[in-house]
């Protein structure tokens, strides 16, 4: 395992680097640190950020500086990412049929397989949420099985609804706000990763596991949709 | 207590309720938020002897005229030099008064600044989100972004003593010219000539802008081909560069993760002044190490605390 780097991002912030890409044990060594971190806060530490192979650290400048965070970063390192608790196990249900999966048929015709076969590919694959970004509640899941892979579309398509299964690449997302998106639309989940539980407030902690469950447009628990 | 009731007659895009914002959130996704310029906001308050972070209508270029209806409340505005008409008078930004009922204020973009702070003597029930009132421009998420029709009651009326109507614009509040940055944190994505160019600029504002960045006009930057970075965490200031090599200076309502490189981050203590540099001004981006950006900041932080405790002296 190799020893992060620290980089300065401006005057209240340290960007701890384990390494680059998405890679499940680069991503393990960021939330070991952002756990070890988060038990035991150094003193001026605002908040941290998880990445897939970086783990942004912002703190308080006028209480401490960039040397004094790292020195204190230091002391939670290596603390055993073989220590760090599998996250939760959250089921999250998809609807697949039309009108909730307008991409549906482009991804079977282009990865070369029917409608059927990509869906029973997403509801087998392990997803883990590795870090949130976009926009509010939008968590990345890692795990999209490779033969269903694509990438991101050329162009963005506008208003897409809350609750939309989208994927690109080896990442899943379930929509929590209308937005425009370039990623595939393969299905729409009437579970809210944005909550109105104040006190819990986003379904997912970076590290939860996530499994996929279908229900069909006319299950009960679509009537909300 | 007494109450006052406004209603908003007109507010131009991105006209919103702020206050400092909810940091803590950011690894869910959410931003700080809060407003753009900050000092403008703790200014505001002061003037009326609010709480620093107390709530405000943060107004764009696009302006605001307010009524009201019922009541009378005192109102402070700060931020830019934008310009105010109250009762038959043009007093700008950084002045204060007492809007009474049947009377209105009407702001409008003025010699400079993109951003101004209209704050009031009393409080106004607001929907909060995570802790703070402040809006999420893209979602709405808080307090809420005005549009014509939107009501606001206050109650908690607090009788403002005898006050001078203008209050000081500090040096400190004017647009800034020359961005201090740290480099990186992904410049090895660049090659070095993009570098040099990143210093060299020149850096244009554009009018691409909105609560979530600025985009600028210079030299084309562009990072090394493949482009494959994954989403990595990122902070308010971040200059990042999209894949065509056109820069963007990330502010309040910033992605908090994203795939493109970051060539530096500018430092937080010069984005409220960034925040009020109009477009078509240039910006040049000057390197300074860890340390400088620290001592700067803290510097700032004085010199701000004792500009805001001039304006509350007349309410101890």
């Amino acid at each position: 395992m190799a020893a992060p780097r620290f980089r300065p991002v401006a005057e209240h912030g340290l960007l701890v680097e384990f390494g680059e890409g998405v890679d499940t044990g680069l991503h393990r060594q960021v939330m070991a640190l952002d756990a070890a971190l988060n038990a035991a806060p150094p003193p001026a530490m605002i908040e941290t950020v998880p990445g897939n192979a970086c783990l942004l650290v912002r703190f308080d400048c006028l209480a401490t500086d960039h040397a004094g965070m790292e020195a204190a970063i230091r002391q939670h390192l290596g603390r055993g990412a073989s220590e760090l608790p599998a996250g939760r196990l959250r089921e999250i249900a998809v609807c697949y049929d039309a009108p909730f999966a307008p991409d549906l048929e482009t991804v079977a015709a282009k990865t070369g397989q029917s409608r059927e076969a990509v869906i029973s590919t997403h509801l087998l694959g392990e997803y883990e949420v590795f870090l949130y970004g976009f926009a509010p509640g939008y968590a990345y899941l890692t795990g999209v099985p490779e033969t269903i892979r694509l990438p991101r579309k050329s162009a963005a398509i506008r208003d897409i609804p809350a609750g939309s299964v989208l994927i690109a690449a080896s990442q899943c997302i379930v929509s929590t706000l209308k937005m425009p998106t370039g990623w595939w639309v393969i299905g729409r989940s009437p579970t809210r990763v944005l909550t109105a539980d104040s006190d819990r407030p986003f379904l997912f902690d970076p590290g939860d596991r996530v499994r996929f469950r279908r229900i069909r447009h006319d299950d009960p628990e679509m009537r909300h949709v | 207590m007494s109450e006052a009731r406004l209603l908003v007659r007109f507010a131009g895009p991105h006209v919103s309720i702020q206050d400092a914002g909810r940091p803590g959130w950011a690894r869910f996704g959410v931003p700080q938020s809060g407003a753009m310029d900050r000092l403008a906001l703790r200014a505001a308050n002061a003037a009326l002897g609010n709480p620093p972070d107390a709530p405000v209508i943060e107004i764009s270029r696009g302006g605001l005229q307010i009524g009201c209806e019922a009541g009378e409340i005192g109102f402070a505005l700060a931020g830019g030099g934008f310009m105010l008409e109250h009762a038959g008078k043009h007093p700008g930004s950084w002045s204060r008064g007492i809007l009474r009922a049947g009377e209105s204020l009407a702001i409008r973009p003025g010699y400079w600044g993109n951003w101004c702070c209209l704050a009031f003597a009393g409080r106004l029930s607001l929907r909060q989100w995570l802790g703070s009132v402040a809006t999420h421009g893209p979602s709405g998420l808080g307090g809420g972004i005005l549009v014509a029709g939107t009501r606001l009651d206050f109650d908690q009326i607090r009788q403002q003593p005898d006050l001078a109507p203008r209050f000081p614009c500090p040096v400190l509040a004017r647009p800034r010219q020359v961005l201090r940055v740290t480099q990186g944190p992904q410049e090895r994505y660049f090659p070095a000539e993009a570098l040099r160019e990143l210093y060299e600029g020149p850096w244009r504002v554009t009018s691409a802008a909105d609560r979530m960045g600025t985009r600028l006009r210079g030299p084309a930057i562009a990072p090394r081909a493949p482009l494959d970075m994954a989403s990595e965490p990122l902070a308010r200031g971040s200059v990042q560069v999209a894949g065509d090599g056109v820069a963007t200076i990330l502010t309040a309502d910033h992605q908090t993760t994203g795939g493109y490189p970051r060539i530096a981050t500018v430092l937080d203590c010069d984005l409220d002044a960034f925040a009020q540099t109009a477009p078509g001004r240039i910006v040049a981006f000057e390197p300074v190490l860890a340390t400088e950006a620290v001592s700067l900041a803290r510097l700032r932080q004085v010199a701000i605390a004792r500009y805001l405790a001039g304006l509350s002296q007349v309410f101890r």
